[in-house]
């Protein structure tokens, strides 16, 4: 583990104590989505569509409804009818309002197996399953678009008839799977080609993979009488969860009242409603709370991935080492609907580098599939794997050390992405002198059929508005009230950015997500924003707090603010410095002085820092088995600012280790007929203790000047490199350079032997 | 539906008395029929562990195991790991490690780490990521959970020693 170098101007800040909320998780004691219990509470399950493509010409729910126990049977009939193309923000993907609500329970059609089409409320959930095998569903089954290449060929099935083609901003008279083909350009690439001394060209396909967090999807509602709506559910946004629901069942936003439960990992997968609408419907067709909870298989059928793509990417360099040009076409699968992460793909993909001449394609394809979903650093991570492999190759071909290579090409401050916009403060070149200069990196590997690979990585990051209260205790504690679900340790980030501003310990601090009547708006857990907008805010209303403070202890030294001076945790009068009073002490006054104080503070975080991070993987491949073991992995990433090292440190090691799965075992399977193959974790094989090295982390802080601490965010980013870093560790191991993933062992197998063959 | 079954069992050292259905498994019913949410249920077919508990002393997923079949046997979850005195040092060390994000594998990995320093208490690293490979987590990448253990497993024996 290696730690930051401490950080003398600040007493918390880069300090690791105890996360606020880790009792109540080691105890068993932590309510998540499935512990909701109430009285009166009914169960409900969802029929879900046996075809990847089908007309729903009749649904006859009457047995299931006549089953004892069962009190409600729903289908899409009972959503009102929303025929809107207006996109409703997901977070870190959007989609058409009509969309939505179709993957919600479908309407007319079902456009991949797993789809809802009805739902059952009853008394429990072994007989609300029961009911769902007495609803009769008439299909009219339709040929399937079940990959990329084929979906957008002329004279595939079309699972929208009426949508048409969107092309560089316009709308055009196609009917076409493609939703959307746009394009990036900077310079003009074919000069670009003709300066290269060197080519390479290649072409990548990766499977969809699931999120994989733990806890299914859960959540329960009840409709009262009065028209108010609360549901409980696990979430990245409480408040998209309130918009989501209530633009869906057109009622005002003010009726309906989220309240966040603990949320069992996310990886952006729980942004978008599933269950939250149905659970809602059934309460208030049955005057009952409802709760559902989805099954493993449901998760994997029924919930969003991460696109499956099809990916060319051709780049040039001359023999000094510096890119001419780059050509990237990214082709996504967006699932049944629109709006897969092409477009952050897209921006990514060459993010790294300082480029005069590049294109990059983008296109948005619908197949039937699960409608994908946002995964940790959407995009990012399929196009860095093309990218970074193509970028190994040219090293190669020049013989060239891949860090420097990368040192020569990388972005600076003022240097323009391909798509536009320009780097301010980053990282970049930082990461890659700590990865040269990382022991990892100066040790030879030794040993057959093994391979050091390296690999670069891009994400933008977010911020958005967020919200803090913070109350103080007459025992010198606060409460700290905020409205991000905490994933991952956030709440004990935020606190301490408060606490920091305060001049007391971090367990002084008691921090709270609640529900959305109980703070202002704040956005969703994603974009890697929550320590640093939510950090943003409750620096501001610690601040704000101070200030009042302050001016209470000059109340009661009947002077001025300006002659009371904080430092420390103590309130001192000015000139001389002799009367003072600690934090404790004056919250003790404050009652009998004026009353209570409380800070607060509504933001919305602008000043945004782009995170770039670098991996170091060992690999060793069996070539009997094809099987690739990781035996060292080193990240090294720009954090901006580590408030807590050990949760930043968590993040860049769950990147790597959900990386590693995507590079090496995790797929969505699918049969030629459109269905998973694979839906439960025996067979979608996720990294195990065994699977996995201890993971070295060095944190790199270059601060972001658009926070106060120097807070970029480090949630996301960590997942880009691992897949192309194992890919070009591969390639030095076998001699084979791997373009598809996941890198399985069969297919590993099936490569060494192609090249045993002269194939390769 | 079958008629309930009348089961009577120990959880976490109470003598303690259910009524189940005997399709119901035993998660279900800790979770739903006795109260004790904290083992989860994260796929119902024994492959992430999150619903570990020890059954006579033994780890069990409890999602494959039936709830009448807890008849007359010895049940702890995690609810029973720590004692009125404190956490067990193995909840500790995952407390100062970091081990835990999320938070919703925890309690199968504590439950399935304390039956293994139940057995060995000097286990190696290897040896502790071969006995949790049955428990996944999604968040970490393991390397704070595998510190925690071997955290554990050490402060435990110097206790031991003195």
């Amino acid at each position: 583990m290696t730690t930051t170098a401490p950080a003398p101007e600040y007493s918390v800040i880069g300090t690791r104590p105890i996360r606020h909320d880790g009792l109540d998780k080691v105890i068993g004691r932590a309510k998540y989505a499935a512990d909701i219990q109430m009285a009166g509470l009914l169960s409900a399950k969802i029929l879900r569509s046996p075809h990847p493509h089908a007309r729903i010409k009749s649904i006859d729910t009457s047995k299931a409804a006549a089953l004892p126990g069962v009190r409600a049977v729903i289908t899409a009939a009972d959503i009102p009818a929303v025929a809107s193309d207006r996109m409703q923000d997901l977070g870190e993907t959007a989609v058409r309002l009509r969309f939505l609500s179709s993957n919600v329970l479908a309407g007319n059609k079902v456009l991949y197996k797993g789809q809802a089409v009805a739902a059952v409320a009853a008394t429990s959930a072994h007989i609300a399953e029961e009911a769902l095998s007495l609803i009769k569903v008439d299909y009219e089954v339709l040929p399937p678009a079940l990959n990329v290449l084929d979906a957008m060929k002329d004279g595939a099935p079309l699972l929208h008839e009426d949508m048409l083609m969107q092309e560089f901003g316009q709308r055009t008279t196609k009917h076409s799977n493609i939703a959307n083909h746009f394009r990036f350009k900077k310079g003009e690439p074919a000069d670009g080609f003709k300066q290269a001394d060197v080519v390479v060209e290649r072409e990548f396909n990766t499977a969809a993979v699931h999120q994989g967090y733990i806890e299914p999807h859960a959540a329960t509602a009840n409709w009262n009488v009065d028209g108010k709506l609360t549901i409980w559910c696990s979430t990245q946004g409480s408040f998209n969860v309130r918009s989501q629901v209530a633009t869906l069942l057109k009622i005002p936003e003010s009726n309906v009242k989220v309240i966040p439960t603990e949320i069992g990992g996310g990886f952006g997968g729980k942004l978008g409603v599933y269950l939250e609408p149905v659970v809602a419907l059934l309460a208030k067709k049955t005057g009952h709370p409802v709760k559902a909870i989805m099954s493993r298989t449901e998760v994997f059928e029924g919930t969003g991935p991460t696109p499956g793509s099809y990916m060319k990417v051709k780049m040039g360099a001359n023999k000094e080492g510096r890119i001419t040009a780059a050509e990237v076409s990214l082709m996504f699968e967006a699932g049944a609907f629109p709006g897969s992460p092409v477009n952050a793909g897209a921006m990514c993909a060459l993010a790294c580098y300082n480029l005069d001449n590049a294109q990059v394609d983008g296109y948005d394809v619908v197949v039937n599939k699960q409608k994908t979903a946002a995964y940790r650093a959407p995009g990012a991570t399929h196009a860095a794997m093309a990218v970074e492999s193509v970028v190994d190759e040219l090293c190669e071909n020049l013989k060239m050390d891949p860090i420097d290579f990368r040192i020569l090409n990388g972005v600076k401050q003022g240097d323009r992405r391909v798509d536009g916009p320009a780097f301010g403060k980053v990282g970049f070149m930082e990461v890659l002198q700590a990865a040269k200069n990382h022991p990892h990196w100066k040790t030879p590997l030794t040993g057959k059929n093994r391979g050091r690979g390296f690999a670069a990585g891009f994400w933008f990051n977010a911020g958005g508005p967020a919200s803090c209260y913070i109350a103080m205790n007459p025992d010198g504690t606060v409460s700290l009230i905020e409205g991000a679900a905490d994933i991952g340790g956030t709440r004990a980030a935020i606190a301490m950015q408060a606490a920091e501003v305060l001049g007391i310990p971090a367990d002084k601090v008691t921090p709270t997500v609640v529900d959305t009547d109980s703070i202002g708006y704040t956005s969703l857990t994603g974009g890697s924003s929550v320590a640093f907008k939510g950090g943003l805010a409750a620096y501001e209303a610690a601040q704000d707090l101070k200030k009042q403070l302050i001016e209470r202890a000059a109340k009661i030294w009947e002077t001025t603010a300006d002659n009371v001076e904080f430092e420390k945790g103590e309130f001192k009068l000015k000139p001389s410095y002799e009367r003072k009073m600690t934090f404790t002490e004056l919250a003790g006054r404050l009652l009998t002085t004026g009353g209570p104080l409380a800070g607060r503070a509504s933001v919305d975080a602008r000043g945004v820092g782009p995170a770039f991070a670098a991996v170091i993987a060992d690999v060793e491949v069996d070539p009997e088995t094809g099987k690739t073991q990781v035996l060292r992995a080193t990240i090294v990433q720009d954090a901006g600012k580590a408030i807590h090292p050990s949760y930043v440190e968590g993040q860049m090691q769950g990147g790597v280790a959900q990386g590693i799965g995507w590079a090496l075992n995790e797929e969505y399977f699918f049969t030629n007929q459109g269905t998973m193959a694979n839906p439960t974790f025996l067979d979608y094989r996720m990294p195990t203790a065994l699977d996995l090295p201890m993971i070295d982390t060095v944190i790199v802080e270059v601060a972001n000047p658009g926070h106060p601490f120097g807070v970029r965010g480090v949630g996301e980013v960590p997942i880009v490199p691992p897949p192309a870093a194992v890919a070009n560790a591969m390639k030095r191991a076998i001699g084979v350079r791997m373009t598809d993933l996941p890198m399985s062992p069969g297919a590993v197998l099936a490569a060494i032997q192609a090249k045993g063959n002269g194939k390769r | 539906m079958a008629d309930k079954v009348h089961v009577r069992t120990t959880i976490n050292g109470e003598a303690t008395e259910f009524l189940c259905e005997p399709r119901q498994s035993l998660l279900e019913v800790l979770r739903d029929v006795v109260g004790l949410t904290g083992s989860k249920e994260g796929c119902n077919d024994g492959n992430c562990g999150a619903c570990t508990v020890l059954f006579n002393g033994r780890m069990v997923t409890s999602c494959l195991v039936l709830g009448v079949e807890a008849e007359g046997k010895n049940v702890t979850t995690i609810e029973g790991i720590a004692t009125p005195a404190g956490l067990h040092p193995i909840q500790q060390a995952f407390l100062e490690n970091a081990a835990l994000q999320c938070g919703i594998c925890t309690p199968g990995f504590i439950v399935a780490a304390k039956a293994l320093l139940d057995r060995e208490p000097n286990p190696s690293e290897q040896r502790i990521r071969l006995w949790l490979a049955g428990n996944l987590c999604r968040c970490t990448g393991y390397d704070k959970i595998i510190r925690a253990v071997m955290d554990a497993s050490k402060k435990m024996q110097e206790v031991k020693a003195r």
